[in-house]
């Protein structure tokens, strides 16, 4: 499919000037099993160090967002779970956000309620899995990765029970939730989370001090605060690298501000610091998930007086953003008055994490780029829409 | 941000950097600039680095096809806004339609935003060229090159503008509001009743 786009320049001797090196090109991918999907990098090295690295992606490419334009506002929302495949929840939230924002819907206080306790444990689940890829990647095979889906699976029954479907919930309307919570549901979810920390403890346990973890992963793929900002990461890399910026303490969407939580930072900002913060976050939402649950009110789970049939928002556009569990996920809507969006386009935030690879694997050892790549956090149904 | 305040005090900075305010009806009250392209570059960079506006990060790049035949709608909530001024300008201008880049702005540092910078080429098939904002913010380097393959803008000053969700070979720009899906992919196996309908109509030059 795609062509080798590496330029010439790439093949000359290497920059160390040694006359008997040469660059030696590499393609990883596109099936590698550890870079997350069907994900390429185009990799010139010197030794085992990276000189230039260029990843292409694509191959996952359905234009979702074409998709979307010829599709009704609400038929687009079960297509939104298949972005970022393992938060379907976060995604329709961000979907609702920018539609409510666009047509100027009141969601009713249980409604916001409930997006925040399955929107936080849509957090935990991703960090989790996250942190047992990113030791598979590191070649811890197995038991890391099989504790953090043990947990997964927990939540993953939660959602099951409430939305009928694991993986692609379909959770959100505009205006509220799709259904109310099941008999027995918060009870069952309140032991999940009550539970959770005591997994947290124990991959703590297991991992924060290994000596092989620390080896790994302490210095490898730093990022630089003012590149992190300048390039638009977000989420938890953005806060590894010592920027204090969390959508749900700035915008403060939905009911975010009734809710005490803290927001982790790192020092460093290297692979180190991004799986602290990881860990430090499902802390903080296991936190947040406690309060709501104490706190959930009775009332409608949806906004009665939203249009479900032939919902055409006035002209017009909106962009809203939420704080998905790998940075800000944001939904640009231009409404020309029909049934159908005239524009609809997300922001992915894995999307635009992927811009500073190249800087974080320029001069680590090949078998770092794995890890850094792990430690970005890619879904590949988002980067390549 | 209140558009209202900033309009003139970037005016005053850039000399010569005509600024219009898109007023936007719906309620999100997200209003956005539309920009000169020549004065883009200028204009970032004044956005970015002046203390008290410090917009640092650039959230969100896209591009919005509007071909002259979805202009009409356009022009209709406009005529909402500023009654019938605007009307009259539209029937003297020639209607060709025109691609536009729209850019959201935060800030990181003193966490206000957005700002939203609209950038408009000057019709749909030559002149689609703008100042890449890439040299001011990285996070528009792929998202640059997005809005290049699937709308065709071409972006001045981009480090590396290539196609980035598209194959290198292909030629078409596939979010366009025009655009027609070929119809001789090499793995449609059997021409059934629709394909050949569809084949047809696409060489009778329609396409």
């Amino acid at each position: 499919m795609t062509t080798a786009t590496l330029p010439a320049s790439a093949t000359l001797t290497s920059p160390s000037g040694d006359s008997d090196t040469q660059l030696l090109e590499v393609s990883m991918g596109p099936q590698h099993p550890s870079t997350h999907g069907v994900f390429r990098m185009d990799v010139a090295l010197d030794g085992e160090h990276v000189v230039k690295l260029k990843p292409i992606f694509g191959y996952l490419h359905r234009n979702h967002e074409k998709i979307a334009e010829i599709e009704t506002y609400l038929g687009s929302m079960p297509y939104t779970d298949r972005l970022d495949y393992f938060c379907s929840i976060t995604n329709n939230w961000a979907y609702a956000l920018a539609v409510e924002k666009l047509a100027g819907i009141v969601v009713p206080e249980r409604a916001e309620y409930l997006r925040v306790i399955t929107g936080e444990l849509t957090r935990l689940q991703n960090h989790a899995s996250l942190v047992g890829f990113l030791m598979q990647d590191m070649g811890a095979s197995g038991t890391p990765l099989m504790y953090a889906f043990r947990e997964r699976e927990k939540i993953l029954d939660l959602f099951e029970s409430l939305t009928g479907a694991r993986m692609m919930c379909n959770y959100m309307r505009f205006g509220g939730c799709r259904c109310d919570l099941p008999e027995g549901w918060l009870q069952q979810a309140k032991q999940v989370v009550d539970a959770f920390p005591r997994f947290l403890d124990e991959f703590e346990r297991l991992l924060s001090s290994n000596e092989i973890l620390m080896a790994r992963t302490q210095g490898v793929g730093v990022l630089s605060k003012k590149l992190a900002i300048n390039a638009g990461v977000t989420g938890p890399m953005l806060r590894a690298s010592g920027v204090n910026y969390d959508l749900r303490k700035v915008d403060k969407y939905g009911i975010y501000d009734r809710f005490n939580f803290r927001v982790p930072l790192g020092e460093h900002g290297d692979v180190y610091d991004r799986y602290m913060i990881r860990l430090l976050e499902m802390r903080e939402s296991v936190s947040i998930l406690q309060q709501a649950i104490r706190d959930l009110p009775e009332g409608p789970f949806t906004d009665p007086k939203t249009k479900v049939r032939n919902f055409r928002p006035k002209p017009g556009e909106a962009y809203g953003r939420i704080e998905a569990p790998k940075g800000e996920l944001g939904f640009y809507l231009i409404s020309d008055g029909t049934p159908n969006p005239y524009r609809y386009r997300v922001r992915p935030p894995s999307l635009i994490n992927l811009t500073i690879l190249e800087d974080m694997c320029l001069g680590q050892n090949i078998a770092d780029v794995v890890i850094i790549l792990g430690s970005i956090d890619i879904v590949m149904g988002e980067v390549d829409r | 941000m209140n558009l209202e305040q900033l309009k003139p005090e970037l005016e005053a900075a850039i000399p010569g950097c005509r600024l219009e305010i898109i007023p936007n009806p719906s309620p999100s009250g997200q209003h956005s600039l539309l920009i000169s392209p020549e004065h883009a570059i200028a204009l970032a960079t004044f956005l970015r680095d002046t203390p008290h506006l410090r917009f640092d990060y650039c959230s969100n790049v896209t591009g919005v096809d509007w071909p002259a035949s979805a202009l009409p709608g356009k022009i209709k909530s406009k005529e909402m806004e500023d009654g019938t001024e605007s009307d009259e300008e539209e029937i003297n201008a020639e209607p060709t339609g025109y691609l536009e880049a729209v850019y959201h702005l935060y800030s990181m540092q003193l966490k206000h935003g957005p700002v939203i910078l609209r950038m408009r080429t000057e019709d749909r098939a030559t002149r689609v060229h703008l100042p890449s904002l890439t040299p001011i913010w990285r996070s528009a380097d792929f998202q640059e090159r997005e809005i290049f393959d699937l709308f065709g803008i071409l972006f001045d000053g981009h480090p590396d503008l290539r196609r980035i969700l598209m194959w290198d070979e292909f030629t078409d720009h596939p979010m366009r509001r025009d655009y027609v899906e070929p119809d001789d992919y090499e793995y449609e196996p059997t021409a059934h009743d629709d394909v050949l309908r569809k084949t047809m109509h696409h060489y009778s030059g329609n396409a």
